[in-house]
């Protein structure tokens, strides 16, 4: 029987992240889809290479072994066309996982993807809803080149309609996953080459994570330990903004660190919980900075909790260039430990 | 070749009955696609086709001798750039093992400095003879955008990595050539897996609607990473798409330098005189991996690489030297030998370059660099804050 977003009970606490079931995040991936699929035979899988290939990355592995060739399907090289196939699919009460090589090539399908796909539900007066994932990877993947190295939450984030999930970790993929798989909207869920071979516990249990809910990954809610500075990010720099802040740590700056999970819906709350405690923010984010997620949550966090704040807000983007493609320049382009340190470093001012 | 020459009806059926069965006459779309095949596996030259509209030879044995040459060249950059990616130099790298003739034929057949060649990345022999510097190709896939630099005079865009979007440039460029009533065809290449998307379909519909000088040059090397053929299209032929857009529509034998030199010879010259647009798709077989990150034979069966090895491009067109006494073992080793030492030298020199200063990221952005993004380059830009010169002193002086 397939599971419905409205039986899930998001109020119960969810399994620990400890353990020692340790899997990859690639594999993590694999979990929430097969899981999903053996409980709804609506939902199926396309794209390039997934099928006989078992995924350019792996991510697909076994799983045409599994489900057969109706519902793990090679696509042609053709992103429009297999975005636009999946709208149809859904409009007919399918619900399609789309894999994407990389989000780089859903370019080339964004018609599909941001006229069609987020305001299906809209313009059907509430008729046709769109219960597609989109997923694949995101962001520079390692010397791949500016075409090929596409961080697209920023751009896609400003389209109404859709909900984005980044995951940062393998626990965090699998919960995220199976629950955009169960939403009744449209989820861009955007993964990360450099972290598919990261390893972390994952339940047996079934679970699914809320969309909206950021987690803390360093710093305490109840505020017993006193943070002097709120990190948010979301995806692969939470990582980095960790490191940082167990560095910073050893100097006695003490970070809140907020993983966003979703950056539409974005839970804004939590961010301003934790600044009414630090009353300083820096945001790291590995789109560019102009109108970026980054952008937007300091604009909300001006307009929310100005009076709070004992520092000017601070991004951590990338450079505002194409990402490049050499790479002493790649490395130097994105966020890293370095750079968020020095930004922890010119807003914490001890007195 | 086993994919048929003569292509069959367009089955318009529901129309197709209405008439029938109301008019009693038949209108159905019959076409024939030429396919040209002129250089057997034996190295057997078909004479009678070797010959030009005006009867001379197609190509003299001395232009095989050097296009043959070329040819190992090109076998040997492959050799060493798979030893270099493997090594950790290169990053990654597709190789042409197999499809040189296309490359070669082609390439050797549009006028170096005069007509366009737009590629995608696996015709490294084309742009060579164009007068691409091999160090460039080889920075290029060693990650290094430096690599993308086209030298003057040459007309050659750079490599397409986003699958099928050249083939609209190429469409442009032969437009614009149109307009601007220059003597230039342009040359545009691409894979099987690329006539799925969009933008194939977009630049032959422009292409022809606007009767452009432009040749679409399809590399049909059976496979798409691990997708056949068969399962990327219905049809039979890549060629016969063309016909939808009243392109002329070529197939040959793409390991068959003869048929291929021949088919885009007669396309340039119909595209000169205003003829329009020619797809030629050139049945090929990509005798390696897809690039150096894949591993061919988990998807495909080594019978059926081992018969595609019979019809090697290098092994026809080096029967045809030697039996015209112009080849023989001692010069296949000693060309081999000289294309190795060239080629490593121009290993050495192009990836001991030193690595990009960071100023480069910000050099080539707009016409003339904004004051925003000047500030950007020549500050420590880590944050927003630093990016502001004030703000960062001010906030310097407060710790
Ligand atoms: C828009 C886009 N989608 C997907 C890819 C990933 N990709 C790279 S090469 C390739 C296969 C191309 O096959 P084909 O056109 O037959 O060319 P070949 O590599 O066989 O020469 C794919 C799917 C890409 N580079 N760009
Ligand atoms: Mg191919």
């Amino acid at each position: 029987m397939p599971t419905t977003l409205a039986e899930i009970d998001f109020s119960k606490p969810l399994p620990s992240e400890q353990g020692d079931r340790v899997i990859q995040f690639r594999e993590a991936l694999r979990e929430a889809m097969t899981e999903e699929m053996r409980k709804d035979d609506r939902v199926f899988l396309m794209g390039e290479e997934v099928a006989y290939y078992n995924g350019a990355y792996k991510v697909s592995q076994g799983m045409l072994d599994e489900f057969g060739p109706q519902r793990i399907i090679d696509a042609p090289i053709s992103e429009n066309g297999f975005a636009g196939l999946a709208v149809g699919a859904a409009m007919y009460g399918l619900r399609p996982i789309i894999e994407f090589m990389s989000w780089s090539f859903s370019l080339v399908a964004a018609d599909q993807l941001l006229n069609n796909v987020p305001k299906m539900l809209y313009m059907s007066g509430g008729q046709w809803g769109c219960p597609v994932v989109f997923r694949g990877n995101n962001g520079a993947g390692g010397q791949l080149g500016s075409t090929h190295s596409w961080t697209v939450e920023a751009m896609y984030a400003n389209v109404p309609g859709l909900k984005i999930a980044i995951p940062s970790n393998p626990y965090d993929a699998k919960g995220l996953l199976k629950t955009a798989i169960v939403d009744d909207d449209p989820v861009f869920f955007l993964e990360s080459e450099r972290m598919l071979s990261d390893k972390a516990h994952v339940p047996q249990e079934e679970y699914f994570i809320p969309f909206g809910k950021a987690a803390l990954r360093r710093g305490t809610w109840s505020g017993e330990r006193n943070s002097d500075v709120t990190l948010v990010s979301f995806g692969r720099p939470v990582n980095f903004c960790v490191e940082a802040a167990d560095e910073l740590e050893k100097d006695g700056i003490v970070c809140d660190v907020l993983d966003m999970r979703t950056v539409r819906p974005l839970d804004i709350d939590s961010i301003i919980q934790s600044i009414k405690r630090t009353n300083k923010i820096v945001v790291v984010d590995q789109c560019w900075p102009f109108a970026s997620v980054a952008s937007e949550v300091i604009t909300q966090v001006c307009e929310k909790a100005f009076d709070y704040l004992d520092h000017q807000p601070v991004r951590v983007n990338t450079d505002d260039v194409p990402t490049p493609y050499a790479k002493n320049l790649e490395a130097e382009y994105l966020p890293h430990k370095g750079k968020i340190m020095r930004a922890v470093k010119s807003v914490v001012s001890k007195g | 070749m086993d994919q048929g020459a003569n292509v069959r009806r367009m089955p318009y059926t529901a129309w197709n009955a209405f008439v029938e069965i109301f008019m009693a006459i038949r209108t159905a779309y019959t076409a024939n696609i030429e396919h040209i095949s002129i250089l057997d596996e034996n190295g057997v030259l078909d004479e009678k086709l070797a010959k030009t509209a005006s009867g001379e030879p197609l190509l003299t044995p001395e232009q095989v001798l050097f296009l043959y040459e070329r040819m190992v060249e090109c076998r040997q950059l492959d050799e060493v750039a798979f030893k270099l990616q493997r090594s950790g130099r290169l990053f990654t790298y597709p190789q042409n093992k197999g499809q040189e003739a296309c490359a070669l034929g082609s390439g050797f057949a549009m006028r170096k400095g005069q007509d366009w060649l737009v590629p995608c990345y696996r015709e490294n022999a084309a742009l060579f003879l164009h007068g691409m510097p091999m160090g460039h190709v080889l920075l290029f896939w060693a990650g290094d955008e430096r690599g993308s630099i086209i030298p003057e005079g040459v007309k050659i865009t750079p490599i397409a990595i986003p699958i099928g979007t050249q083939m609209l440039h190429a469409a442009g460029i032969a437009w614009a050539q149109k307009v601007r009533k220059n003597d230039s065809v342009v040359i545009t290449y691409f894979g099987d897996g690329a006539t799925s998307e969009g933008d194939f379909h977009e630049a032959m519909n422009f292409a022809t609607v606007f009767n452009v000088p432009a040749i679409f040059f399809c590399q049909n090397n059976q496979w798409a990473i691990s997708v056949p053929r068969e399962q990327q299209m219905n049809s039979e032929t890549v060629a016969q798409k063309g016909l939808a857009y009243g392109a002329q529509c070529v197939q040959v034998d793409g390991n068959d330098i003869f048929a291929v030199y021949k088919a885009t010879l007669e396309a340039r010259e119909r595209a000169r005189q205003g003829g329009g647009v020619t797809l030629i798709e050139a049945i090929t077989y990509r005798l390696g991996d897809h690039t150096t990150a894949d591993d061919a034979r988990r998807y495909r069966s080594a019978d059926e690489v081992e018969s595609w090895k019979n019809k090697d491009p290098m092994i026809r067109t080096r029967k045809y030297l030697e039996a015209r006494g112009l080849w023989d073992e001692a010069k296949q080793k000693s060309a081999e030998e000289r294309a190795e030492a060239m080629i490593k030298k121009i290993a050495d020199d192009a990836l001991n370059f030193a690595p990009p200063t960071t100023d480069e990221m910000f050099n080539y952005l707009y016409a003339e660099i904004p004051e925003e993004l000047r500030r950007q380059r020549d500050t420590l830009r880590t944050n927003s804050l630093s990016m502001n010169p004030e703000q960062a002193r001010l906030s310097e002086s407060r710790r």
